[in-house]
């Protein structure tokens, strides 16, 4: 695979992991969170965390939209799915998501009409096939996928679909960051920046990540190489007592972000006032929902959905998991009760959950040389 | 105590509770349980073992072995439910045939008969039944088996995806055979004997629900060609084979590792997987390590007779691409591990669910 191999090669990670090591200062540990679930799945996936010295440890942050997405809003998408005539569509990894009374998955079985699509625009293709139905999207992710879901909205109003709907639980990664940059106690000092949403909202939103709370900010890619490479323009950074926003991910993400993707997310999208995140609270100013415009393509206007909040299983530790308060290890039920086949916390759903990733692929990676 | 030492604790709580026996615990079926990770493991061993309890049963391979009169007979049985019915590179006839004469030919049994059970759907037009039924007498002919009883019933439209087909498969155990899936040992070597991920990739393309085009086609095969090079070749010295289907090599190699209480350690660059199947894998995000084969088995041979098997398999058509890509390891038992081509290494477990819809 072209474009794709290249930044998997075993020898220059090997030269990358050695100028890190190199680049550690004796006695000085560091402690980088990756904001986003796709970095964590890679690190786990190419066994990244299995190269780098000891003294930095990688903390994994609330950028995985399944993950914070509370039980609440699964209820309310179970309760639309259960609608007659419902034809409801979501992407695959929210079918497994515990609500407070079972999954998607489990909803499909008890006879909701329940399909995984792979775009938005597969979820209104239904619609205009299935006439007689309504179509309902339930729709997830950051400012990454937030653009597809307007595209598609676009399109529904345009051409009339009358049958098609979306479910909003659209997130912005600014307030949770910086809500996390608040909270007491962090110890976290440069973040590996999410690379898919900078696509979108560019670079510029993170200064005042390193102007105001004096923590470098390098926002990266998702290959291996993207990965070690930015842990290592952190680590000089920290060793330089420099401090800023750098993008690694250049080849992608342009420093004032793709303008005709936020153009049509300001046109079918307005801020919510409130919206909860899980183990995070709520957080204002942190959601999107359809703006009075598309008021007829919103489910949410469209259904009686029973809005309830649901609080989070006394047992679950996702909040401080996402926080990178512990490590997924670290929490009571990880890998006896709360597993991927029962999962209790969304961590351990979404294979960009910090749980997931750490029990599919995590578990005897720091200790390869006893086992080898 | 250290957090290393900590964590190391937590992990054997963790691979303790993994390794019991699965309980059954789900209020219903759901599709989870049809994708053959840890659903369906729960199932098998959670509630039909249990109440169908018998030692034939509970060795959990791909054929019973049962003995009469002194022969030793292996005997299995498979449905199919492939949607959609034709695929390129075959269809849910030749499936039919190869699936489960590969069953016995992974169990060591040289394939002699089929029974055939087919649910048809009200409204299947003949000529499509038509050229399932020659594509089942083709691959019989071609596996060497034949078709010797039969069932046909109908449902009503909606009720089947146009038809299902059930077949079993009686063998005669080889007597160079001397596998099981206990059999593993520490230094085997893993080989598998070609590209994989292509039946599970093929199916999925054909049901044009990616935008996706390119020339993938299913591998179904009868594997009996290259058991037989292999016992052949390797002898007492071939351990178990497996033939990876739903779940891909993955789950065969998790579900053996724990069957014999060892780790199965894969290199991932030593894999072969056609540019193609690696390319829209990439794409759809998933491991083609999890992708069903249907004419790819895994074999685990002794050290002294490794490179003679895989040279005798590489002579055997359809399997010039058969590779060694691991080596099976004393711990951690139950487990399986892949050193990345990037150098990194991590855990390759079963799936908990699939996100992969019908594709046998």
């Amino acid at each position: 695979m072209r474009f794709v191999e290249e930044f998997r090669d075993a020898g220059l990670g090997r030269a990358l992991a050695a100028e890190i090591l190199a680049l550690v200062q004796d006695g000085r540990t560091y402690k980088l969170m990756e904001v986003c679930g796709g970095h964590t799945h890679s690190i786990y996936r190419y066994g990244i965390d299995g190269l780098l010295p000891e003294a930095v440890e990688l903390v994994h942050g609330p950028g995985c939209p399944v993950c914070v997405l509370p039980m609440g809003r699964v209820d309310d998408g179970i309760a639309i799915a259960h609608e007659p005539n419902v034809i409801f569509t979501c992407f695959g990894d929210m079918m497994r998501v515990p609500g407070s009374h079972g999954s998607l998955l489990e909803a499909k079985a008890e006879g909701a009409d329940v399909r995984m699509v792979y775009s938005p625009l597969d979820a209104l293709a239904i619609a205009r096939r299935n006439p007689d139905r309504d179509v309902v999207f339930f729709a997830i992710g950051f400012e990454t996928t937030a653009p597809s879901t307007a595209l598609t909205l676009k399109r529904a109003k345009a051409e009339g679909v009358k049958n098609f709907s979306c479910m909003s639980n659209h997130v912005t990664i600014v307030p949770p960051l910086r809500a996390l940059l608040d909270s007491p106690g962090l110890e976290i000092d440069g973040f590996i920046g999410p690379g898919h949403v900078s696509t979108v909202v560019g670079a510029r939103p993170f200064e005042f990540i390193p102007a105001d709370y004096g923590k470098p900010f390098v926002i990266s890619g998702f290959e291996p190489l993207d990965v070690l490479q930015s842990i290592q323009m952190l680590l000089v950074q920290l060793t330089t007592g420099r401090c800023e926003v750098e993008n690694q991910y250049g080849r992608v993400v342009p420093w004032d972000g793709n303008r005709r993707a936020l153009e049509v997310m300001a046109e079918v999208f307005e801020l919510r006032p409130h919206f909860e995140w899980r183990g995070l609270g709520f957080i204002s100013q942190s959601a999107l929902k359809l703006s009075d415009a598309y008021a007829e393509l919103d489910a949410e206007r469209r259904y009686g959905i029973p809005g309830v909040r649901v609080a989070d299983p006394k047992a679950c530790q996702c909040g401080e998991v996402l926080k990178g308060v512990i490590k997924p290890w670290q929490c009571k039920v990880f890998g006896t009760a709360c597993t991927p086949e029962r999962p209790i916390g969304t961590c351990m759903v979404s294979p960009e959950g910090a749980c997931a990733a750490y029990y599919t692929y995590g578990r005897y990676t720091r200790g390869r040389e006893a086992i080898a | 105590m250290s957090a290393t030492t900590r964590e190391q604790r937590i992990l054997e709580i963790v691979q303790g509770t993994r390794a019991k026996q699965a309980r059954f615990r789900d209020r219903q079926i759901t599709t989870a349980h049809g994708a053959g990770g840890k659903a369906s493991q729960s199932l098998i061993e959670g509630l039909l073992l249990p109440a169908l309890h018998n030692d034939a049963l509970a060795a959990l391979g791909d054929a019973a072995s049962v003995s009469v009169n002194g022969t030793a007979l292996a005997l299995t049985t498979d449905s199919y439910v492939v949607r959609p019915i034709r695929f390129p590179g075959g269809s849910i006839g030749e499936l039919a045939v190869n699936g489960t004469v590969n069953d016995l030919a992974v169990s060591g049994a040289r394939p002699l008969a089929l029974t055939l059970s087919l649910v048809l759907e009200e409204g299947l037009p003949t000529a499509e039944l038509r050229a399932e039924i020659d594509a089942i007498a083709r691959a019989a002919d071609a596996a060497g088996v034949q078709v010797i009883a039969g069932d046909t019933k109908v449902v009503e439209r909606g009720h089947a995806d146009s038809m299902y087909a059930c077949t079993t498969g009686l063998g005669v155990v080889d007597p160079r055979a001397r596998l099981s899936p206990r059999g593993l040992e520490p230094g085997d070597r893993i080989i598998v004997s070609g590209r994989v991920g292509e039946h599970g990739m093929a199916v999925m393309l054909a049901r044009d629900e990616f935008a996706l085009e390119a020339e993938i086609r299913s591998d179904t095969r009868s594997l009996w060609p290259a058991a037989d090079a292999l016992l052949e070749a390797a002898g007492a010295d071939l351990h178990c084979m497996r033939d990876a289907t739903r779940g891909g090599v993955a789950s065969a190699l998790n579900e053996l590792a724990r069957a014999s209480s060892v780790a199965a350690l894969v290199r991932e660059a030593d894999v072969p997987v056609a540019p193609a199947v690696a390319g829209a894998a990439e794409l759809l995000g998933i491991d083609p390590m999890y992708i069903a084969n249907e004419g790819k088995l895994v074999a685990f041979v002794a050290p002294a007779s490794a490179s003679g098997a895989l040279d005798a398999l590489r002579a055997v058509p359809g399997c010039e691409q058969a590779a060694e890509i691991g080596e099976v390891l004393r711990e951690p038992p139950g487990m399986v591990l892949v050193d990345t081509a990037f150098g990194g290494r991590r855990v390759m477990d079963l799936l908990a669910g699939d996100p992969l819809p019908r594709i046998c």
